[in-house]
């Protein structure tokens, strides 16, 4: 008896233009992007380097898989982890993910028109944009938003409130997602229209920069809404984000890798390098024997996501869901096995430990992603 | 030969399809096992082995081997298709393993010309059986520190010592022979030899040992005196370590070369949600409970990343920065994954799980209770799961040894 749906594909998607993608990024970014350089923007209001964000700017990471029609690159959505698997490893700050997120948004829930006037800009990242899509209570269901628009005098009035919005500070614009009468939207809003209702969040992860944006009373007018598919916005977004944080998170527990193998090939404990201890040494092949399936399995989604394959949303769920627990565990290991200086602000493993929480956490846990892959996978049986 | 064309694979493909829906053996009245190391009866012998010959006999075993030795001489997307419509198929698996996987490529790369013409063919045929006198009774994990001696008599070496967990040693017909030949030499490495060696001569002399299953399968082997001939011997004398290396390279997944076919039969997630179904918790089918169904869902996602694994080693670009993780972890988390799932399969079963094989009752007649001991069997075999873990922890990621 067949109870199991079977996937067997494992076709994966590496072209020329894949591979000098990857290579630039990860030499650049080894070279702009060290501890150190991460460490320097921790503490600014901004967040990030803004000089080498306008050279990454012109290199075209924006606009990478926009069609060249609206400004961007054209390339497929196979691309992305080319450039956030390297981010994730070099910890780099920045609105990278955000302008990403945004506008693969846009290219669903906005009308062409809208589309015409929006994307160029944020494929060329003259001009930024991010997505306010959770809420209060933390869920990760995102289809059916508390925050409500209602028609008022030409146009809307907003209830509600926004949280974890995504470098809503450096933003010229924010895409929120709210219920009118009943079904999902999709609402354009300028910083300006949020001036005195956004308020900094304190984020585990010191490289990002987030906001509560309280949206009661808002008037916005009737232009502000977009006019393409909002529920396939909402789905796209998704999809994006599964992948590009399936991929930062790959790239990041190759870096905690890196970083914990580095100590525990150099330092000396009882007379020998404390690597040669099988309790150190066993949970370290286990760990990069994940890193080894998070990453195939993140490879796999981007074809699928791309081709958009029969098994995509399989096989961003598994990714998601799988580098999610890698990441975060590897982390874990790395503070144990640094020893007391692991504990450290000093020590760069609580860099790669901070980002590996706030990762595993946004757009759905391990436990979101394996209770929807039960569904899919073995049907939807019993409660809930 | 050119590359073949996708119509060309596909007309292949189907001619498997049509082989293995005619010719697949009836399921026979005993109860099959499921792996090379768990063969312990004549009937079950005689009955793979007779499978064997037939795939030989019509063309869909050692595809890619040289067509001098036996082989077809075809690319190995050709082995490929067979083996997994095999799988597909759930036809019984090649008893030969020893000879098709790890002893044939082995002969193949370290060989003579003589040793080439003398054995593959058989391999392939199944006529001649093969084993592996690697282990000893005071030396598993630790490989090198054989005991078995062969000492230089005119034209023979004459074998004294015992070789153990021998699968099939009751049924081969060779054994591929790690020995000392050399007690003082400069290290324990320098001092061993690889023969092929002969096990239907005087002085050989095999005991069956009896399983945790209650099964036989391995045999413990004696060597009180007897005699190889200089031509058995793989490379120098001397050299046997490097060959022995090459052999595990094979055995453990690590390198391609393998005459193909299924070594054991395959297990998959799918076949123990299809048992989740048919197995009750708090009254309900086991598929509906939260934990059962997230667990089936870890060991997909593991399944599916590991399948992944080895198609991105294939992409060089792909491949870094440990191109070697995936190939040298492979025997290590088969096994590991192989247990596991089958120690789950078990628990499914609630209190019926307590019912073994023979008891009319059992669920699947015991398969899963029978199939998750014989699993230790690949996990402790070819080197313990802990050795691969030194392995991997000192080449693959640089760390020191302990």
């Amino acid at each position: 008896m067949q109870v199991m749906s079977r996937n067997t594909q494992t076709q994966l998607e590496w072209s020329e233009d894949h591979a000098l993608l990857w290579n630039t990024a990860s030499d650049l970014l080894a070279r702009r992007s060290d501890f150190a350089a991460v460490r320097r923007n921790l503490t600014t209001e901004l967040g990030f380097d803004a000089g080498l964000f306008r050279e990454l700017r012109e290199l075209g990471w924006l606009g990478l898989c926009v069609p060249s029609e609206l400004g961007g690159s054209g390339m497929p959505l196979s691309a992305l982890p080319c450039v956030f698997e390297p981010i994730g490893q070099r910890l780099l700050a920045g609105p990278y993910l955000t302008s990403t997120l945004a506008t693969q948004t846009l290219l669903q829930a906005a009308s062409p028109a809208q589309q015409r006037v929006f994307v160029p800009k944020l494929a060329t990242g003259e001009e930024l944009a991010t997505v306010a899509v959770f809420e209060p209570d933390g869920s990760y269901l995102l289809d059916d938003p508390s925050v409500e628009a209602k028609p008022a005098a030409e146009g809307f009035e907003l209830s509600g409130v926004k949280t974890s919005v995504l470098d809503a500070g450096a933003a010229d614009y924010v895409l929120v997602s709210a219920r009118l009468h009943g079904e999902l939207a999709w609402f354009y809003l300028p910083a300006s229209a949020l001036v005195g209702r956004m308020q900094r969040e304190v984020s585990i992860d010191e490289t990002r920069r987030s906001a509560r944006i309280d949206l009661s009373g808002l008037r916005v007018n009737a232009t502000a809404m977009l006019e393409g598919d909002a529920k396939r916005g909402l789905a796209q977004l998704q999809r994006v984000a599964w992948l590009v944080l399936s991929a930062e998170m790959a790239g990041g527990s190759e870096g905690v890798l890196q970083l914990t193998l580095d100590y525990l090939r150099t330092r000396t404990q009882f007379g020998k390098l404390i690597g040669s201890y099988q309790a150190l040494k066993h949970p370290m092949v286990e760990i990069m024997c994940a890193i080894e399936d998070g990453r195939s399995l993140m490879y796999r989604a981007a074809a699928a996501l791309s081709n958009e394959s029969s098994d995509a949303e399989l096989a961003l769920r598994m990714a998601k869901a799988q580098l999610s627990e890698t990441y975060t565990h590897a982390t874990d290991r790395s503070i144990q096995f640094h020893g007391a200086i692991g504990f450290t602000y000093e020590c760069h493993a609580q860099l790669f430990f901070r980002r590996a929480q706030w990762s595993a956490f946004t757009f759905g846990d391990a436990l979101h992603h394996r209770k929807r892959l039960a569904e899919l996978m073995l049907g939807s049986h019993g409660p809930g | 030969m050119t590359e073949p064309t996708p119509q060309e694979l596909s007309e292949f493909r189907e001619q498997v399809r049509a082989f293995l829906r005619e010719r697949a053996p009836k399921p026979p009245k005993f109860k099959l096992p499921d792996s090379f190391m768990e063969v312990g009866t004549d009937a079950q012998f005689e009955y793979l082995r007779d499978w064997q010959a037939e795939v030989y006999a019509a063309g869909y075993l050692g595809l890619s081997w040289p067509r001098e030795y036996g082989g077809r001489g075809l690319p190995q997307v050709f082995q490929s298709i067979v083996d997994s419509e095999m799988a597909q198929a759930s036809v019984p698996f090649m008893v030969n393993v020893i000879g098709l996987f790890w002893a044939g490529p082995t002969i193949l790369k370290l060989g003579s010309e003589a040793q080439k013409q003398r054995y593959v063919a058989k391999i392939l045929s199944a006529e001649e059986i093969w084993c592996q006198g690697f282990s000893e009774p005071e030396h598993g994990s630790d490989l090198a520190s054989a005991q078995t001696t062969a000492v230089r008599d005119g034209d023979d070496y004459v074998l004294h010592g015992t070789k153990t967990w021998t699968s099939r040693g009751a049924y081969a017909d060779h054994m591929i022979l790690l020995a000392r030949t050399d007690k003082n030499a400069a290290s324990k490495y320098h001092g061993l030899s690889f023969f092929l060696a002969p096990m239907r001569v005087p002085h050989v002399s095999t005991h069956k040992i009896q399983k945790m299953t209650g099964e036989h399968g391995f045999t413990e082997t004696r060597f009180d005196g007897a005699r190889v001939p200089r031509s058995c011997l793989v490379g120098n004398e001397g050299e046997g370590w490097s060959v022995a290396m090459t052999v595990l390279m094979f055995e453990r997944g690590a390198e391609g070369g393998a005459a193909g076919g299924l070594s054991m039969v395959p297990l998959r997630v799918e076949q123990v949600a299809a048992l989740a179904a048919e197995c009750k918790r708090d009254g309900r089918p086991s598929l509906e409970d939260p934990i059962v169904r997230d667990t089936l869902v870890r060991f997909a996602i593991e399944e599916r990343g590991l399948e992944l694994s080895l198609a991105r080693a294939r992409i060089p670009g792909l491949a870094g920065p440990r191109p070697f993780a995936a190939p040298l972890s492979l025997k290590l988390r088969i096994s590991e994954f192989r247990r596991r799932l089958c120690a789950f399969a078990v628990q499914l079963q609630g209190a019926n799980a307590n019912l073994y094989v023979g008891d009319p009752n059992a669920v699947a007649d015991g398969a899963w209770q029978r199939s998750y001991m014989n699993a230790f069997s690949a996990t402790i075999g070819g080197g313990t799961s802990q050795i691969q873990m030194n392995i991997l922890g000192e080449r693959v990621l640089g760390l020191g040894k302990g």
